[in-house]
């Protein structure tokens, strides 16, 4: 097999004062899969995505993307919008919408950041203006459509349930054409029908338009089916990675969740 | 049975003290009011102030007024409920013909006509209002719009760009004692006096929008001070202190045809209307775009609208020059308007006056822009001379303060909210959200996880 890793994360260290969040993590993700990094809290998992979008700046490493297989830029430093615009999308641990805005506005600033109209063109209704507004409407249909809340497009985004506001901050991270999708705890406070919904969402997200996903998620049944492979962190270190069925009988993940144990039948389940 | 009785006694005893407290402010009030409208104290009589307004008979009349607004405020909370739903279908009525593009159009049309037809009416005192007070201030708060109410930036040296496009006009219609190549017409004039804003704007903007709300407020603040500093001492270039004189009307020269605005106010009143339509209709669509909604994504969650590939600096500095830009083309059309300049005109005093037009009108909304100006600029001028509302110029400002700390308690959304504006406070009150007055969130994303 080619190896083609869209990023490959080269010893992150990322400490706040003497606080040491990340000592030294590596992990590649192949093109076109679904990667999921699990581990108990404080274990680094945001850390890392906030490392991984720009939001912070690790002091020693390497975090190569590649957008397509030829191409490779480095992340560090990159401001969050600059990583967006390259290809990264992200959700976030506890959503964040855009709360007064309507479920459609919410996706078409996700579509539209990919535009040019500036503020001129849109004071004088340029043609060039009409025509992306235009391309934008339809996107966001299309997007809303996706994530099954076609028919919420103009409700307001924080009166939807739970489960539709996440599947919202999806879309609208769609909307913004990634090559890989961050989610952070995607189904984090979701009800059991909405978990399954999202399961089905994230394997679509994968095969139909071709996003490879990185999962930070708590939920092991979530993580055990959808994932391709996983990797477990601890005290910001990478303590395990593989399959799921690797990583479920590996004693040191075993360990770090449960803290050591004698018997040998205990699975992995956090 | 017990518990529930205990419940219903505090449940009692807590609106009856919900009851006094409010008959405390509003008697607190009339008698704050009767001060303010009583006579003033004077170097031998200090106190003539209080016990003229308080001792005399008048101030019966305030208590009984502070009474009844107590009386109705009270009636109101007590059927809050029924009221919200007896009044639900003219909400939803007004939200249908609000949302009606033919009725918001005819409207529109309805007001522009009125616009138009009613100054003619007027007598000149009153035309002169409407240019000077009404027309300037109302292109001023619908640019200061744009940063405070679409970008939630806090401008407190919004009145340095009006400074900058007033001085803009001087110098390249020659009156300023130092002379540009060529003199120009002051129609000529606008590109270049609104050029200077933005550019000073974009100046001002990049490095300061970098730093969060609080901050941007101060910066500003000095940058107002520092123009009006530099405009009363660098008297070889600006005039000083004592500005000036003969900047040249605005004229239309096109071969055989010549028309001059002179001094009298009905030509530059249609002027202004002119430019202030083309303004308004600019940024209508400005709110509805690309970026109008980039900019409500900032206000609302910086971190996710960065994370959503919107450039946040981009948009704020954007917003900031907007607005600049629509400041400096106020002041070239006040300065050619009445053909003088001063730095006196450009105090923080009114920098924050234009504030309080915008929230007092409703911040982020156009119509609340126009409206907060049209009626806080013609009520000082209506009532100032009235037989019983009269005032003193120099009080204007503890109305003023009065008014909007009112505003702040019972309307904090403003006469015209816009509909998102509203949207935001409302869910701020539940807890979901920032919509603190000024500025987003901006916490990193979450905590280390």
């Amino acid at each position: 097999m080619v190896a083609d890793a869209i990023v490959s994360v080269e010893d992150v260290h990322l400490r706040f004062g003497g606080v040491v969040s990340l000592a030294g993590v590596s992990l590649t993700q192949e093109r076109g899969e679904i990667l999921s990094v699990i581990g108990p809290n404080g274990a680094g998992k945001t850390s890392l995505f906030n490392c991984l979008t720009g939001v912070y700046h690790p002091q020693m490493g390497r975090i190569i993307f590649r957008p397509t297989p030829e191409h490779e830029v480095s992340l560090i430093g990159r401001k969050p919008h600059r990583v967006n615009r390259i290809g990264i999308a992200r959700t976030f641990q506890t959503s964040r919408l855009f709360n007064a805005l309507t479920a459609f506005e919410n996706v078409k600033i996700g579509v539209e950041s990919r535009q040019r109209t500036g503020p001129i063109g849109a004071m004088l209704h340029l043609p060039r203006t009409m025509r992306e507004e235009k391309e934008s409407d339809t996107r966001t249909v299309e997007l809303l459509d996706f994530v099954g809340l076609r028919r919420r497009g103009d409700e307001i985004a924080s009166g939807l349930p739970y489960g539709d506001q996440r599947r919202l901050e999806i879309a609208r991270a769609l909307g913004t054409e990634p090559k890989l999708l961050l989610l952070d705890e995607p189904a984090a406070g979701t009800n059991p029908s909405e978990k399954l919904a999202l399961e089905q969402l994230i394997r679509r997200v994968n095969r139909e338009l071709g996003v490879s996903v990185l999962l930070i998620e708590h939920d092991m049944r979530l993580v055990m089916s959808v994932a391709d492979r996983v990797t477990v962190l601890n005290f910001g270190q990478v303590i395990a990675s593989g399959t799921p069925g690797e990583v479920q009988r590996n004693p040191a993940v075993v360990e770090a969740y449960l803290g050591r144990v004698e018997t040998e039948e205990s699975g992995g389940e956090g | 049975m017990s518990r529930i009785a205990i419940n219903g006694v505090s449940m009692s005893s807590l609106r009856r003290s919900q009851d006094v407290r409010r008959l405390g402010a509003w008697v607190l009030g009339a008698l704050i009011l009767a001060v303010m409208t009583g006579p003033s104290g004077t170097t031998t009589s200090p106190t003539a102030g209080f016990t003229g307004s308080l001792l005399h008979p008048r101030v019966l009349g305030y208590l009984a007024f502070g009474l009844v607004m107590w009386a109705l405020s009270t009636a109101r909370v007590r059927s809050r409920d029924r009221v919200h739903s007896a009044t639900r279908g003219v909400q939803q009525l007004r939200e249908k013909l609000l949302g009606d593009n033919r009725v918001r159009h005819g409207t529109y049309l309805v007001l522009l006509v009125l616009a138009i037809l009613v100054p003619t009416q007027l007598n000149s005192f009153w035309q002169e209002v409407l240019v000077d007070q009404i027309g300037v201030f109302v292109l001023l708060a619908v640019g200061l719009n744009v940063v405070v109410g679409y970008a939630g930036l806090l401008d407190l040296g919004y009145i340095a760009f009006y400074a900058i496009g007033a001085y803009s006009a001087a110098y390249w219609t020659g009156a300023l004692p130092v002379h540009p190549v060529f003199h120009l017409n002051p129609f000529y004039v606008i590109p270049l006096a609104i050029l200077a804003a933005v550019v000073a704007g974009v100046i001002l903007g990049v490095p300061t929008l970098r730093l969060r709300g609080d901050y941007l407020a101060i910066v500003t603040l000095g940058f107002g001070e520092i123009i009006s500093i530099v405009a009363t001492n660098l008297s070889s270039v600006t005039g000083g202190a004592q500005g000036i004189i003969g900047i040249p009307h605005f004229s239309v020269h096109l071969s055989s045809f010549h028309y001059q605005w002179g001094l009298s106010n009905l030509p530059y009143y249609y002027l202004l209307l002119g430019f202030v339509v083309i303004v308004l209709v600019a940024f209508r669509s400005l709110e509805n775009s690309r970026v109008g909604r980039a900019l409500a994504a900032i206000r609302e969650d910086e971190v996710a609208a960065e994370a959503s590939g919107v450039g946040v600096l981009k948009y704020k500095v954007m917003a900031f020059a907007i607005g600049a830009s629509t400041s400096g083309f106020a002041g070239l059309l006040f300065a050619s308007k009445i053909s003088f300049v001063a730095p006196g005109d450009f105090t923080v005093q009114l920098s924050i006056l234009i504030l309080v037009l915008v929230t007092f009108g409703g911040m982020g909304s156009l119509p609340g822009a126009v409206l907060g100006a049209a009626v806080l600029q013609w009520a000082p001028e209506y009532l100032r001379n009235h037989p019983i509302l009269g005032f003193q110029q120099q009080d204007l400002y503890i109305y003023l303060g009065a008014l909007l700390v009112v505003m702040m308690i019972f309307r904090p959304s403003g006469i015209w909210p816009s509909r998102r504006r509203r949207r935001e406070l409302a869910l701020a009150e539940e807890g979901v959200g920032t919509a603190d007055a000024m500025s987003g969130s901006s916490d990193p994303a979450a905590g280390p996880g």
